[in-house]
């Protein structure tokens, strides 16, 4: 499995990604600056955490329109596989790879804690080393996570079972409580119709190791590890 | 700006009579405005330190370890595997006070740089932070602006925030601390300094550019407030972390070639400090063109110009030959990159601007002849000895109220604003120990991490405060199991013009001093703030400690959550010392007597053998006893584990909440093995109870259940800001 981190200006969590993907591939991805990424021969093509260009307009927005897109449209075009993680998933909705809009916590600040999230289905490249059902944590570190669609595209998400993970309690039960951000429908992560393009609000990638507290995290990256382009 | 230059503008721009002589005899004429503004703030007490210099002499800065001490932007420490941590913590008090958010931010913006012009990629960030009376709405006001400014900065910056400490005291009033420091790692044997070479090579601006904001912002910082403090909020600067961050990354970048002579970035006053004292530093000249300056706003004077503190900013010096190189790294990352002036062999800083010499300065001299004060001192009276005092409420409540105080508080909703974990190297979280830890990248050793002060204590007894100040921060990182290795000061006091306050300083530099001296724990940096005063009233005396310290092997750091069936066992002496104690100040309401006294040899001891004791890998968990004293300790090491303690010890309210110093609270499996060691190694040991059951209790008294404790510790910041 080849796998490739874009990193815009501002992109920050680019490291922890690669520590992560390295852990389960055992080869180091190509950090690709996105002025100068060439995806080709790629399988997965990883937007880490940050805030791109500084977030100054809304997050993720100056990224998607930028050039290194075009080349990320491709490559998903091509049926390679793509993962937004944080500012990651904001600039994929904003690019229109993913529906829906991540708007501000609805209690309006920052929020770096480990929240819980329920496996919403396990027969996907990225969380087929979960089981349905099943509840992992991971850290979340982010002002804008609430994940926001109009009515029916949230019917239309979940009709047709692309909801990956939702905001849980650590029994498995999504309640208000567990839902930090204030997420519709406790959503945390989506996935395309295609089941290539994921996209994700907290950080499984900073918890793969015992030392940082557990390796909860670490089924999906091992998952990516075994994925090839058809 | 066709002001007449006088000894009347002289003292607008803060430079006394006697120091205005002194400009005009170093200049042999009439200074430009221009020439005045740079005497003026290179003067300031934020820059030339006049009024702590010769205290600050005194500070022990020497152990094998310590590769740089202060005079550089930041200490360095050799930390083993070849690598070391460059490490300072910086105030930024009155702009915090002024514009809480920006002030915030800029100071964490302002610390990273100092670290990373060095060559160090920061991997931590911490802060120490005073503010007033809840009560008050603008403290409110305050504390909502610092915490986002610090989160907000930092998190995009990159960086974790992984520790800190908050007090409340109404001498904070109208004037907050807020301190920041940051760690980054280097190669040992890279390490970036200022000091600048070779006649000719190019002077190098990169970064943002240069707007008017901040002019006179190190001036400011050298002033006492009065009622019109909100008319200074121009001086304040604006932050632009994602700035920082591509500054971060392209220095590092071109820190990896051999293109760099010498680095500064451009702190307080600017332009001129870096170019002053990159030239003063190197013995050499410098000129600058200011017609090549990047400018963020049209028709900057010269003097505008030198005195910005627009933020994210560097000042390097170049060999020739790499220049081009040099360019085309800072187009990759999108910052101005100009060069604007050269080294010279004149020994003056000379500065143009249209065709004009608006500064022609000998550095010389405006360093060697810069102000020394000797200012007269006079010590704090020692306070009487508090006699008895009732317990008017029990140990119940007591525990209860105390848990909930704002003083010791969860600080949850704080760390919770800060992005803790970016770098995937957080080991102990906030919270988790009594030192972050932060492993270090592809490496199995760790840092250990703290800030600590008791300002109460120094109020009372400032030698004891100052030396409490340093030993609570070796405390903190030994009950990690960190070998601690050198700290940082930040040395916050009042008007240093009367006798008392410089008294404060000067004994609090001496209780310093003995603690360095007897646990090995040098200073490598510091920054003083002085005039910490609002309308006459005067903070209380906070040198802030920043400690660092190492793990070789980043598993055996031990944090403070206990687990069913371990034993605690208690290290160190109880007297029941009640003077200066939060129980003192929470419950009986009073705030006197002397801060409890401190015994070297013992400190280092008792440290010594729980370092020894977790290293051997014997210890579960660990927590020092410190503020609100032993039950506040054993409740906070039940909380951390969610795992109740049943105490088999009777004592009083003196016993539990008394916060006599040098003491641990160790969690193990085989506590009679720990009573051996602990009787070998010559240290007080006793078992005091044992981790079980879902509720702390007491002989004689109501069993305390972890919820009701929880709910207690948790309300206080929830139910004020939210």
């Amino acid at each position: 499995m080849k796998a490739g981190i874009v990193v815009f200006p501002g992109i920050n969590r680019e490291r922890d990604m690669a520590i992560a993907l390295h852990a389960s591939t055992g080869r180091a991805p190509a950090m690709l600056w996105h002025k100068d990424a060439d995806l080709t021969g790629l399988d997965l093509v990883v937007i880490p955490g940050g805030f791109s260009y500084g977030d100054y307009l809304r997050c993720g927005a100056m990224a998607a329109q930028s050039p290194a897109m075009a080349a990320i449209r491709a490559h998903v075009a091509r049926g390679g596989y793509l993962l937004g993680v944080c500012n990651g998933f904001q600039i994929l909705t904003e690019a229109g790879l993913l529906p829906g809009a991540l708007l501000r916590n609805a209690g309006l600040r920052f929020l770096s804690m480990d929240c819980h999230l329920r496996v919403e289905r396990a027969d996907t490249a990225f969380t087929n080393r979960y089981r349905a059902g099943e509840v992992f944590r991971a850290p979340m570190a982010h002002g804008d996570g609430n994940y926001f669609a109009d009515d029916a595209t949230l019917d239309r998400l979940e009709g047709e079972n692309l909801v990956a993970l939702r905001y849980a309690t650590a029994e498995g039960a999504v309640t208000p409580d567990a839902n930090f951000n204030g997420a519709a429908r406790n959503i945390a992560g989506i996935l395309s119709p295609s089941l290539r393009v994921m996209g994700l609000m907290p950080h499984p990638e900073d918890l793969v190791d015992p030392l940082m507290g557990g390796t909860d995290g670490k089924p999906l990256f091992d998952a990516l590890a075994a994925l090839e382009v058809a | 700006m066709a002001q007449q230059v006088n000894q009347a503008l002289a003292k607008q721009f803060g430079l006394s009579a006697d120091e205005y002589g002194r400009v005009l005899a170093i200049m042999g004429r009439t200074p430009s405005f221009t020439e005045l503004g740079v005497f003026s703030v290179m003067w300031s007490e934020h820059c030339s330190y006049k009024s702590s210099r010769v205290w600050l002499k005194t500070l022990p800065t020497k152990a094998p370890w310590v590769i740089h001490g202060p005079g550089e932007n930041a200490g360095v420490v050799d930390i083993g595997d070849g690598l070391a941590a460059v490490f300072k913590m910086e105030s930024h008090n009155h702009p915090s006070f002024i514009e809480p958010y920006s002030g915030a931010a800029t100071g964490v913006g302002g610390i990273l740089r100092d670290v990373f012009t060095m060559g160090a990629r920061p991997v931590a960030n911490l802060n120490a932070l005073r503010f007033g009376d809840p009560k008050l709405a603008v403290t409110k006001r305050v504390v909502d602006g610092v915490v986002r400014g610090i989160g907000g900065y930092g998190n995009c910056v990159g960086v974790p925030t992984v520790g800190g400490e908050v007090n409340f005291h109404p001498a904070y009033n109208g004037n907050p601390l807020v301190n920041a420091m940051t760690v980054g790692i280097a190669d040992r044997n890279k390490i970036f300094l200022s000091a600048a070479a070779g006649i000719g090579n190019p002077v190098v601006y990169v970064g943002s550019k240069t707007g008017r904001d901040g002019i006179h912002g190190a001036t400011m910082a050298s002033t006492s407030f009065e009622k019109d403090s909100e008319e200074k909020r121009p001086t304040v600067q604006i932050g632009d972390p994602f700035v920082e961050k591509l500054l971060i990354e392209a220095c590092l970048e071109l820190m990896a070639t051999d293109a760099i002579i010498a680095i500064q970035d451009m702190g307080a006053a600017g332009l001129t400090s870096s170019s002053v004292e990159m030239a003063g530093k190197g013995d050499v000249g410098i000129e600058l063109d200011l017609d090549h300056l990047p400018q963020r706003e049209t028709e900057m004077t010269a003097y505008e110009m030198m005195l910005s503190e627009s933020q994210e900013r560097m000042l390097m010096v170049l060999r020739p030959d790499r220049q081009e190189m040099a360019r085309a790294i800072f187009a990759k990352w999108d910052l101005d990159f100009a060069v604007i002036g050269q080294l010279t062999d004149t020994g003056h800083i000379v500065v143009k601007h249209k065709g004009v010499v608006e500064a022609d300065i000998p550095l010389a001299p405006l360093a060697d002849q810069a102000p020394l004060y000797h200012r007269p001192t006079s010590e704090t009276p020692k306070p009487a000895a508090l006699g008895a005092v009732a317990d008017p409420v029990g140990l119940r409540t007591a525990l209860l109220t105390l848990l909930a105080c704002p003083d010791l508080a969860s600080r949850a909703w704080i760390w919770d604003q800060y992005d803790s974990t970016i770098g995937g190297q957080t080991v102990k979280r906030p919270g988790a120990a009594d030192a972050a830890i932060v492993r270090l990248d592809g490496h199995t050793r760790a840092l250990a991490l703290t800030t600590d002060c008791t300002p109460r204590y120094c109020q009372a007894d400032p030698e004891l405060g100052g030396m409490q100040a340093v030993v609570e921060a070796w405390r903190n990182i030994t009950a990690t199991g960190g070998k601690p290795l050198a700290i940082t000061d930040n040395m916050n006091f009042a008007n240093p013009e009367k006798p008392e306050i410089m008294g404060q300083f000067a004994a609090a530099i001496r209780g310093m001093a003995a603690a360095c001296v007897a646990l090995d724990f040098p200073v490598v940096s510091g920054n003083v703030s002085l005039y910490n005063e609002t309308e006459g009233q005067p903070i209380l005396p906070t040198p802030a400690i920043g400690g660092l310290g190492v793990l070789e092997d980043a598993a055996q750091a031990v944090g403070q959550a206990i687990a069913p069936g371990q034993t605690l066992v208690l290290i160190g002496e109880t007297a029941g010392w009640l003077g200066q104690s939060l129980w003192l100040r929470e419950i009986a309401g009073r705030e006197d007597g002397p801060p409890p006294p401190i015994d070297l040899t013992a400190e280092r001891r008792n440290g010594d053998f729980v370092r020894g004791q977790i290293l051997s890998g014997a210890v579960r968990a660990c927590h020092d006893v410190s503020d609100g004293g032993l039950l506040i300790a054993v409740a906070e090491m039940a909380l951390a584990g969610n795992t109740g303690v049943a105490l088999n010890l009777t004592g009083d309210h003196a016993f539990w909440f008394g916060e006599d110093q040098g003491r641990y609270v160790l969690a193990v499996d085989n506590a009679a093995a720990t009573l051996v060691a602990a009787t070998a190694a010559g240290v007080p040991a006793a078992i005091i109870g044992t981790a079980q059951g879902q509720g702390l209790t007491l002989p004689g008294i109501d069993p305390i259940s972890l919820t009701e404790a929880r709910a207690a510790n948790d309300r206080f910041f929830p139910a004020w800001m939210n």
